[in-house]
């Protein structure tokens, strides 16, 4: 399996994104330039620019037209795929995190972090189906957790919005009433940040990933642990193979800890585990630092990680990465 | 105590006796006096807790008699004059000082109140102005003002002391009948202190017993394994059993730092340092020994840091643990420290100096007790710039003979290595060059068991390299040392059997700065720890050959297990990473990994010394095929019992995750007109509805018009 490098940023990595299709690989980064891929070749199609701080999130829509981002320069934007044409600006008291379209593509959930004095924020906005029309009020705002929200994301059926961040909590939210449903417990929860949040398919599972160096499994409606995944090092990134019964896990020491010891001190590898036995089975070297970003291409054939080294490696799985045997 | 109920009985009453809950009003219910209905007031609890405080909250309090008493004019003088006296021990409090008179002629009454900052000042100045001698007249008597109230109220008449039944104790040693005959270890990561079983067999670690926040520092086995003592803000705990880990004595020793086992685990020594009140002082140590079994205190030491330091080697100062070394073997018979130009030699059985003086050597350096033997080794230094030669000596107790010497020329370091069974002692010797500006190492072996003690002496194939570790085999022959002052260095094996050191090989250029024999011998592990990040190399010195080599990525410590079955390697919390344990085969096959954040310790329980005759192990050793033979069989069946299990698990884990998607699945289907709609009619959740469509595009990028001019 050889990786192909795709260089065009020019700082970390924070997040990445296929389109449904899984031809186009979206991806953030620090330096405020989302950026769009050939998810094939690692050919670089363009860059959205116009956001004036860090870049922390994106989603696509289901058609590949619109693009939502969410920058530290307390803003998200929507964005015309094909063009890079900016849309719409939704303006914030405070960076912007989090993004995600719901089915139907016709709801936006935008985290807020806490910023001079204001607490952390979950917004819901409309979509509207026009450009034109679009409006910058917000449908619903969620407020309670402390600390950044570090993902939200719609459950099934847009009937939840569910969230994780700096206070190790899994919260699941109601989107008709904005009622809080329901929190995990705390002893069989995260210790430490949830850095990372990757819904299945259909949605009806997500995994999180937690700087207490490990990765939990969680049903989307009742809000049961179903898995823990354990490993060395603290986790920024998740993602689940659509394919086969394997997640992956990506992070490494944190950057400002890297010591120049060894090489193999930091394990920026992005780690397999298999989904149901919880059990390490291999891993990708490359990142030249921790690895902030994970995602697969929704065919399952191919994945991709972004690392704090400011590069995004694309690999295809060989014919044998099939051929693992699962129980 | 009357029976609790649930709020759900208790409404349930109230239904069936038609009382309305809501309705009553709860203050007005009224017990009958005495009556608490099984609940303990929270009240009562905190008035306890508070009287218990102020009991105990006098430590820092001393009363000094034997004063003068003075009249009413002089007071301010006596003030002033017990004032100087006590506050160059430590801080008196503020309005600390109290000197109570009679009412009427205003004489002071011969005694006083002294209050210090700390409990630690208040002992310190009782130690040292009990028995001052203010004149002829007035010796000072001081008491801690605790104690006083103690005295008080010891009763007139004499009680014969209450005989308690005798209840008889655990098994101790339980652990050592295990049926599989594992061994158990001791680690200690975060605040939780655990004992596991290692289960080689099942390639895992089986818990025992766990307990948070158990010590306040460390955990520590005795010698022969028996118990495990625990570090406490107000002294040294031991635990012992097999499964429980009850407590078994407290030995109460304030601010206790370090502790040490005799080898037989009689006694146990305890060392504390406090700060003095005086910036200038040095610290104050004191060391306690206690009986083990009865938790009495044999003797203390008090004094200042100084007087407890050791020589050492150049610089050093403070104080080198164990302050007091075991000699005699397992008997426990005697200890001894070294101080200033001497070597104090104890004996157990009075707890005082074997005929009552020290033995005098001048400017001793290290002293090192034989393993088995009451013989110790003793290393003085050149002395007047090289007229007086080093020298090295072995003395006999309690004889306090010198039954060997060797006197060596331009030296600047010794150290002594002891065999286990006490049959050799390897000197090392580093020896300046003639120019002074170097030094090279030579060995110098006494053969203690042998008649006269012979001494050799051996020098390695190039001396100038430099000795990295030196270890002898346990019960052994044989000794390894690794040297060289290359990056990779060389290590050799040597042979003392036959009169003569003998070299069994050199292995060139390894990755290793540390030695590790097995505790039966004949297997070594080379590691190389610290800068060579944890690698291992398993050795067999019987057949000279590597059996394996590993790494532990990080490894800082490496210990056998006490039968020599099993090696632990740990990466311990010097490193932020990696912290945690491997378990490896005496062949070096890696049998389990278990990582644990904030891993401090590691510790094997030891064995006692096996009851076989070294003919009996012999014996065994020659028809081991016929005692295999049982162990083999139950490998096997806890091997196929593994599999069965491990099966077994999968399917039940396959199960499980077979009904969450199913579930999922029929979620999925449930739901696939509301999500339908959510798209506006688009139903394409499956991929066989796609339909791939080639459109064509056509934009239009630019359009200009430009004439174009005939010529």
């Amino acid at each position: 399996m050889r990786p192909i490098l795709m260089k065009g940023h020019e700082r970390p990595l924070t997040f990445l994104k296929y389109n449904r299709d899984g031809d186009l690989l979206f991806s953030c980064a620090k330096d405020h330039t989302p950026t769009v891929w050939f998810a094939d070749n690692g050919e670089r199609l363009g860059t959205y620019r116009g956001h004036n701080g860090a870049v922390w999130c994106c989603d696509v829509s289901r058609d590949s037209t619109r693009l939502i981002t969410g920058s530290a320069d307390q803003s998200a934007m929507l964005w015309d795929v094909q063009t890079g044409k900016q849309l719409f600006t939704f303006n914030f008291d405070s960076p912007a995190r989090a993004v995600d379209f719901s089915v139907g593509d016709k709801l936006s959930v935008i985290t807020t972090d806490p910023f001079m004095g204001l607490p952390s924020a979950i917004h819901v906005k409309r979509i509207a189906a026009d450009p034109d029309d679009q409006i910058g009020e917000s449908v619903l705002v969620l407020k309670g957790p402390q600390g950044r929200i570090n993902r939200a994301v719609w459950g099934p059926l847009n009937r939840t919005i569910i969230s994780a961040g700096e206070d190790a909590v899994v919260r699941i939210w109601d989107t008709e009433t904005g009622k809080l449903l329901k929190e995990n417990d705390k002893d069989i929860g995260h210790k430490k940040t949830i850095t990372s949040l990757a819904k299945s398919t259909d949605a009806s599972h997500f995994l999180t990933g937690s700087l207490d160096k490990s990765a939990k499994l969680w049903d989307s409606r009742t809000l049961t642990l179903i898995k823990t995944y354990v490993t060395e090092r603290p986790v920024n990134a998740v993602a689940m193979s659509p394919l086969l019964n394997h997640v992956v896990l990506g992070g490494g020491q944190d950057a400002s800890s890297v010591t120049t010891t060894d090489h193999r001190a930091g394990k920026f590898e992005a780690k397999f585990y298999d989904k149901i036995l919880q059990e390490e089975i291999g891993g990708v070297k490359g990142h030249f630092g921790p690895i902030n970003a994970l995602a697969f291409n929704p065919d399952g054939k191919s994945f991709s990680s972004g690392g704090e080294d400011g590069y995004v490696r694309l690999h295809h799985f060989d014919p044998d990465y099939f051929k693992i045997p699962s129980i | 105590m009357a029976e609790v109920l649930s709020m759900e009985d208790i409404r349930a009453q109230a239904a069936r006796l038609n009382i309305d809950l809501s309705a009553v009003d709860w203050d007005s219910v009224r017990l009958p006096p005495g009556e608490d209905c099984g609940i303990i007031s929270d009240d009562d609890d905190l008035n306890e807790e508070d009287a218990l405080e102020f009991d105990a909250g006098f430590g820092n309090i001393i009363v000094v008699d034997n004063l003068p008493i003075v009249p009413k004019e002089k007071f301010e003088k006596l003030e002033g004059v017990v004032r100087k006296i006590y506050s160059q021990i430590g801080v008196i409090k503020e309005n600390g000082l109290w000197m109570p008179v009679e009412e009427d002629s205003g004489k002071t009454k011969g005694y006083c109140f002294i209050e210090y900052n700390t409990p630690q000042e208040a002992e310190l100045a009782k130690e040292k102005t009990h028995g001052y001698k203010l004149d002829r007249a007035h010796i000072f008597a001081v008491n801690m003002f605790d104690e006083i109230d103690r005295f008080m109220k010891v009763p007139d008449e004499w009680a014969p002391p209450e005989i308690r039944p005798y209840t008889p104790g655990e098994n101790l040693q339980r652990w050592l009948t295990d049926e599989k005959g594992r061994d158990q270890f001791v680690i200690r990561a975060g605040s939780d202190t655990e004992v596991l079983w290692n289960d080689a067999r099942q390639v895992k670690a089986d818990p025992v017993y766990k307990r948070p926040f158990w010590t306040e520092s460390f955990v520590q086995w005795s010698p022969l394994g028996t118990y495990l003592a625990t570090v406490h803000r107000q002294g040294a705990a031991v635990w012992g059993g097999a499964t429980t880990f009850n407590r078994l004595m407290r030995y109460a020793h304030p601010q206790v730092k370090l502790i040490d086992f005799s080898p037989g685990e009689k006694y146990l020594v305890t060392y504390s340092s406090h700060e003095p009140s005086n910036p200038r002082d040095t610290h104050r140590v004191v060391l306690n020994i206690f009986d083990v079994r009865t938790g009495k205190v044999m003797r203390d030491f008090k004094g200042s840091a100084d007087e407890f330091a050791m020589g050492g080697t150049g610089g050093f100062t403070g104080v080198s643990w164990p302050v007091f070394k075991w000699g005699g073997g397992k008997e426990d018979k005697y200890f001894a420290r070294m101080g200033k130009n001497m070597i104090s030699v104890y004996e157990t059985e009075t707890f005082s100096l074997i005929d009552k003086k020290s033995i005098k050597v001048e400017n001793v350096m290290d002293f090192s007790w034989s393993p088995t033997d009451p013989i110790f080794a003793l290393f003085v230094p050149e002395l007047g710039g090289g007229n007086q030669p080093a020298r090295v000596s072995l003395f006999q107790i309690p004889s306090k003979v010198e039954l060997r010497q060797k006197n060596l020329f331009s030296v600047s370091d010794c150290k002594m290595y002891w065999q286990s069974n006490g049959e050799y002692l390897a000197v090392k010797v580093d020896r300046y060059t003639k120019t002074k500006k170097s030094t090279y190492t030579g060995f110098e072996l006494f053969r203690i068991k042998e008649r006269d003690i012979p001494i050799e002496v051996f020098e390695l194939d190039n001396k100038n390299d430099k000795v990295i570790a030196f270890a002898w085999e346990p019960k052994g022959h044989r000794f390894a040392v690794i040297h060289g002052d290359n990056p990779r260095p060389d290590v050799s094996f040597y042979s003392v059997k036959g009169g003569k050191v003998s070299k069994l090989t050199t292995l060139k250029n390894k990755q290793a700065n540390a030695l590790f024999w097995s505790p039966s011998g004949r297997f070594i592990i080379l590691a190389g720890l610290k800068g060579f990040n944890g690698q291992l190399e398993f050795y067999n010195v019987d057949e000279l050959e590597t059996m394996a080599t590993a790494e532990h990525f990080m490894a800082t410590d490496v210990e056998w297990d006490p039968t020599g079955r099993y090696v632990a390697t740990s990466v311990t919390s010097v490193h932020e990473m990696e912290n945690g344990f491997n378990i490896w085969s005496l062949n070096g096959k890696l049998l389990y990994r278990i990582l644990k954040d904030h891993f401090f310790q590691f510790l094997w329980r030891p064995r006692p010394p096996s009851f076989l005759s070294p003919e009996k192990e012999e014996e065994i050793f020659k028809n081991l095929k016929k005692y295999s033979k049982k162990y083999d069989v139950q490998d096997q069946d806890i091997s196929v019992l593994l599999s069965e299990q491990d099966r077994e698990k999968r399917k039940q884990l396959k199960d499980d995750w077979e009904r969450w998607v199913n579930e999922w699945k029929r979620y999925h289907e449930e739901e696939k007109m509301a999500r339908q709609m959510l798209r506006d009619g688009e139903a394409s959740d499956v991929e066989e509805e796609y339909e791939a469509k080639e459109i064509e595009v056509e934009e239009l990028l630019d359009v200009s018009e430009e004439v174009i001019q005939d010529a």
